[in-house]
């Protein structure tokens, strides 16, 4: 879109928010985003069915990468953050790790190049379903009323400081997390996916329409710059699925605890 | 929601705003997801599970025959000095008895020897003393006729000077000798 106006004529315009708006492909429905979620959830799912196939005491390479992705979500974030209980959330989380970690990729991914991620639906629903999960945990584990009064008034306070106490606490735990698990996730992809549209939009702009050496020379760096920029990304985008899941994770195992 | 549905709607004119989900999204994204965890969940995690104990499973079965592997070469090992000692014990055993044996058959055969030994002697201490026996029974009965013999030719020959007679005694005892080589060849 940026494109069809610079080449108009009315000089350079920066990449926004509409730059992630995408008209359908098939009908309205059909948008891009969602021909990543669809295939990206496809390729989690060959890649470990391959994965998974055989199950043998000696695994082939394929079965040691799927092993070595499942197992660092099991022992290192789930039997870690959660303890001896947390096997039993260790699809979820794998599967959460897994699903982020791809639909953030898809940032850097040739012909995709646009992470999912970065649209607020799918953070949005995946804290919704670990908030659910860890209340629901907590709820069960230690009573309606016991969770939440161990929750916002924890012992050994005189009493006064219950009453900026309590409310913070409910507000940190009920409230704040599924949105910091959400926006922490979205703009991290959209902000990593606007610096990237950035140089490489910036670099064929000045390289093509400005001219010149000097845009010769900046377009150039600009676009090289693109290109370690992609790398960077690639380590957020993997950097954050962890953030998301190891999250969901401690947020699991504190409402799984006795003591608060 | 309800403040950045209004805060979407201000932007809208302008710019869409990032803050505002897509509803196909949300759909998509959520039945995408359950799909991917009911299958994973069903067909992918309980074979990396049933990897993991089956390796584990084999790792200390490994090491549990390796450990009963190594018993046995010690059962074995254990076995085959019993049964050299024993060899040996046994061996000892038989060198004594053989040892024991030599002793009693020298023992035998030394008393034996010394029997035999004996009775040879003995019985040539009988033969002589028989043999003497007989010299002197056949000595006396020579010695009488010879008296008689020498006591006739003393009184027969002239009695007159000793010289004489000193001859007829040397002549009977040279005789006597003589007749005595004789019997000695003889025998």
């Amino acid at each position: 879109m940026s494109i069809l106006l610079a080449a108009e004529g009315d000089g350079f315009v920066s990449p926004g928010p509409s730059d992630f708006v995408y008209p359908g492909i098939l009908g309205s429905f059909v948008t891009k985003p969602i021909l990543i979620i669809v295939l990206g959830t496809l390729a989690v799912g060959v890649f470990y069915y391959l994965a998974a196939r055989r199950a043998a005491v000696v695994p082939d390479k394929m079965q040691f990468a799927g092993e070595s992705l499942y197992g660092f979500v099991r022992n290192d974030i789930a039997l870690d953050a959660i303890g001896h209980e947390g096997m039993k959330f260790v699809p979820y989380l794998a599967t959460l790790f897994s699903f982020i970690a791809v639909l953030n990729l898809s940032g850097i991914i040739p012909f995709l190049q646009f992470p999912a991620t970065s649209s607020i639906a799918i953070p949005l629903f995946l804290a919704v379903v670990s908030w659910v999960i860890f209340l629901y945990q907590g709820i069960k584990r230690q009573g309606f009323v016991k969770y939440f009064k161990d929750m916002m008034f924890p012992p050994g306070i005189p009493w006064p400081v219950y009453i900026l106490l309590a409310p913070i606490e409910f507000f940190s735990t009920v409230i704040v997390r599924p949105l910091t698990l959400t926006l922490r996730l979205t703009f991290n992809m959209f902000a990593g996916h606007l610096v990237l549209l950035l140089f490489i939009l910036g670099g064929e702009y000045l390289l093509v329409h400005y001219g010149g050496i000097v845009g010769i020379a900046a377009g150039s760096v600009s676009l090289l710059g693109s290109i370690v920029l992609t790398f960077f990304e690639g380590f957020v985008q993997i950097l954050q699925a962890y953030v998301f899941t190891l999250l969901s994770a401690l947020y699991i195992g504190g409402a799984l605890a006795d003591e608060h | 929601m309800v403040s950045s549905t209004l805060l979407a709607g201000a932007l809208a004119a302008t710019e869409p705003s990032p803050l505002l989900p897509h509803t196909s999204e949300l759909i998509v994204g959520l039945v995408a997801f359950t799909l991917l965890f009911l299958f994973l969940r069903a067909k992918v995690f309980p074979m990396f599970e049933k990897a993991y104990a089956e390796r584990a499973q084999a790792i200390e079965g490994g090491l549990r025959r390796a450990e009963e592997a190594q018993a046995e070469a010690a059962r074995a090992l254990e076995q085959y000095r019993a049964q050299l000692a024993e060899a040996r014990t046994e061996a000892a055993r038989i060198r004594d008895e053989a040892r024991e044996q030599a002793r009693v058959i020298l023992e035998q055969l030394t008393t034996e020897a010394r029997e035999t030994a004996a009775r040879i002697v003995t019985r040539g201490e009988e033969q002589l003393a028989a043999e003497r026996q007989q010299v002197v029974t056949q000595l006396r009965a020579e010695i009488g006729r010879i008296s008689v013999e020498l006591a006739e030719r003393i009184v027969g020959e002239s009695l007159a000077d000793d010289e004489r007679q000193r001859r007829v005694v040397d002549r009977f005892l040279a005789e006597l000798e003589s007749s005595t080589a004789t019997t000695a060849e003889q025998r």
